[in-house]
């Protein structure tokens, strides 16, 4: 230091700069670019959801709940609804619940709490995180393929037990992964000590395990649910239909094995009718689809923040 | 002694209890298995068809200078090649800046009580279908914000749809880089303070060079997401039915998903050329590889991460 400044001292220097709290400017500036970014991101999300809602929410002020009931149409807007959509994604979602739980489930029991660490271990781990980030409408193509063609024995050809099955595979990796996590959360402490009074591994999974990973096991559930919901690049490969629907007379179980369409399959047929009537009908569906996929992932998020433990 | 030996046989468990605990085991591993025939079955569906199509098409097709129009026998793999890419980058420039500044805000400056309010909603953004996102496009994006912005842009046009997918990826790119900011050990950002270096500092030089490589990974991930994005392309890209070769973001143009969804709409009306069909499957299978190797290079950038602390 030099000159006039000798004279002040160093501690008083360093006093100084220590009590005047100089405003940081460039850490602010960065600051509020950081939290726009956020926003922006925000309101998008709140732009959309103004725009479907002020779109959509006449039809259900003029039409009530014979929007939810009506039949599918991309010629008449004045009757068309979306019930037999909700139906279709209805039965598809059950093919989903059937299949993609128990296997995805089991197998993540099976790679957290039996497998040990082998080669193989890792490559089937490495395997399910590549099928996770597979495009979706790959597994439409393997749809086609697999239920379609190869076996429309079973399934009928194009039909709602198809597309759940198609779906049903599309989503089994994230209900692997999720349910791994939750599975690798619980402490080794449970399973040693019911290991420890002579239970077996299977009597420890069913009794501990499970119950202390159910939580976050139902969280994966409900959002991979809710993504097969929303999907609908694979369903256009496996035979959503996207224009008239018979309506089926046939009771609950034929019902699988008939063609069929779902919720997003009719967005996106709507959507390309230019007609101001059909972009009213669109907004109202997805107002539809919203509710529900925005409801699931509310619960599975209330969920997941109430029952997270740490042990 | 003799009491002894009987214990230890004892251990061992009742033969019927033993036996159950082994089919159950046997369950739970056919259930991991799916997974693998699962892969094979996708593999091999794929390339049969694929390789259909490669043995079939005349070679010149692949290349024809008058684009992608199937019904017509032109597969130019140039177009839709070229379509996914502009989409991919507009949706790069978009969820880049928009995921990882929101990621930076929610490890490094957010408080807790913001945090728990922030993070639901743009988890809720990551649960909107795209089919939806796809029509917000079309209704919104297109004309009153690309149009508006750009003059002489189509209401079906790339950039509409290369902004949509980036809102689409901004939650996966915003979670990813989150995760990989929050493993840098507190201990470094201290010692960052405790040499006197301010927040923003520390943030720029210490924290995000130290989580460089899981942010490299979310933006990895985001481009592989945004290849295989489908519906938003399919409503608003404006390539149903076919596109010359285009490099104009503001006019339509058709990617390699949308290819395949118009191909699949089409296919069961319409009978033109043999070769629509198994197009469809070469195309997937492009596309198929295109996603894994971004997926494992990206799996490979946080490893790095892990490994480091």
């Amino acid at each position: 230091m030099s000159g006039g400044v000798r004279t002040m001292g160093t501690g008083d220097i360093v006093a100084a700069k220590l009590q005047h709290r100089r405003i940081d400017l460039r850490g602010k500036v960065f600051e509020y670019l950081l939290l726009l970014s956020l926003l922006i991101s925000l309101l998008f999300l709140a732009v959309l959801l103004f725009e479907v809602t002020s779109r959509g929410i006449g039809v259900f002020q003029e039409r009530g709940a014979d929007f939810l009931t009506g039949r599918l149409s991309v010629v008449t807007a004045m009757t068309a609804g979306v019930g037999q959509a909700i139906m279709g994604s209805l039965l598809v979602l059950v093919v989903v619940v059937l299949v993609a739980i128990p296997i995805g489930v089991g197998a993540a029991i099976y790679m957290e709490e039996y497998a040990a660490d082998t080669k193989v271990t890792r490559f089937i781990n490495v395997n399910i995180r590549n099928l996770a980030g597979v495009p979706a409408i790959v597994y439409g193509l393997l749809g086609l393929v697999l239920f379609v063609q190869i076996l429309p024995g079973i399934t009928g050809g194009k039909t709602a037990l198809t597309g759940g099955l198609t779906l049903a595979i599309l989503v089994l990796p994230i209900v692997i992964i999720t349910s791994s996590e939750a599975l690798r959360a619980v402490p080794d402490s449970i399973r040693e000590a019911g290991i420890g009074v002579g239970a077996t591994k299977w009597e420890v999974i069913r009794s501990h395990v499970l119950p202390s990973a159910l939580p976050g096991i139902l969280t994966g559930t409900i959002l991979s649910l809710s993504r097969a919901l929303g999907e609908t690049a694979p369903l256009l490969l496996v035979g959503a239909t996207t224009g008239f629907l018979a309506t089926g007379g046939a009771n609950f179980f034929e019902m699988f094995r008939d063609s069929y369409t779902t919720l997003p399959t009719v967005i996106f047929r709507w959507s390309s009718l230019p007609s101001a009537d059909f972009r009213a009908l669109t907004s109202a569906a997805i107002l539809v689809l919203l509710a529900i996929t925005i409801l699931a992932n509310a619960a599975a998020i209330i969920l997941r923040n109430r029952y997270e433990r740490k042990w | 002694m003799a009491a002894v030996e009987s214990n230890l046989v004892d251990l061992s468990g009742a033969p019927a209890r033993r036996r159950k605990e082994e089919i159950i085991r046997r369950i739970f591993q056919s259930a991991a298995a799916v997974s693998v025939i699962i892969s094979a079955a996708i593999v091999f569906s794929l390339i049969g068809r694929a390789m259909d199509f490669l043995f079939a098409v005349d070679v010149s097709a692949l290349f024809s200078p008058s684009g992608w129009f199937p019904r017509r026998g032109f597969y130019d793999l140039r177009t839709i090649v070229a379509g996914t890419l502009i989409i991919s980058l507009i949706a790069l420039l978009v969820s880049g800046p928009l995921g990882v500044g929101a990621a930076i805000y929610l490890a490094e400056y957010a408080r807790p009580r913001m945090r728990r309010w922030l993070k639901p909603i743009l988890e809720i953004l990551a649960g909107i279908p795209s089919v939806v996102l796809g029509f917000f496009a079309l209704t919104w994006i297109s004309p009153e914000l690309v149009q508006r912005i750009f003059e002489g842009a189509t209401l079906f046009n790339l950039t509409a749809a290369g902004i949509a997918v980036g809102i689409l990826i901004t939650p996966l790119v915003a979670s990813v880089s989150e995760d990989a900011l929050r493993s840098v050990p507190v201990s470094l950002r201290e010692a960052s303070y405790g040499l006197g270096a301010s927040k923003i500092s520390t943030t720029l030089r210490v924290t995000i060079p130290g989580a460089i490589s899981g942010i490299a990974a979310a933006l990895i991930l985001a481009i592989s997401r945004a290849i295989g994005e489908t519906m938003i392309v399919a409503i608003v890209a404006g390539g149903t039915g076919g596109s010359p070769f285009r490099l104009n973001p503001l006019q339509p143009g058709q990617t390699m998903t949308g290819a395949m969804t118009a191909l699949a709409i089409g296919s069961d009306q319409v009978k033109g050329e043999a070769l629509t069909f198994p197009s469809l499957f070469f195309v997937g299978l492009l596309l198929f590889f295109m996603t894994l190797a971004l997926n494992v290079v990206s799996e490979r950038f946080v490893r790095r991460v892990r490994e480091k602390y």
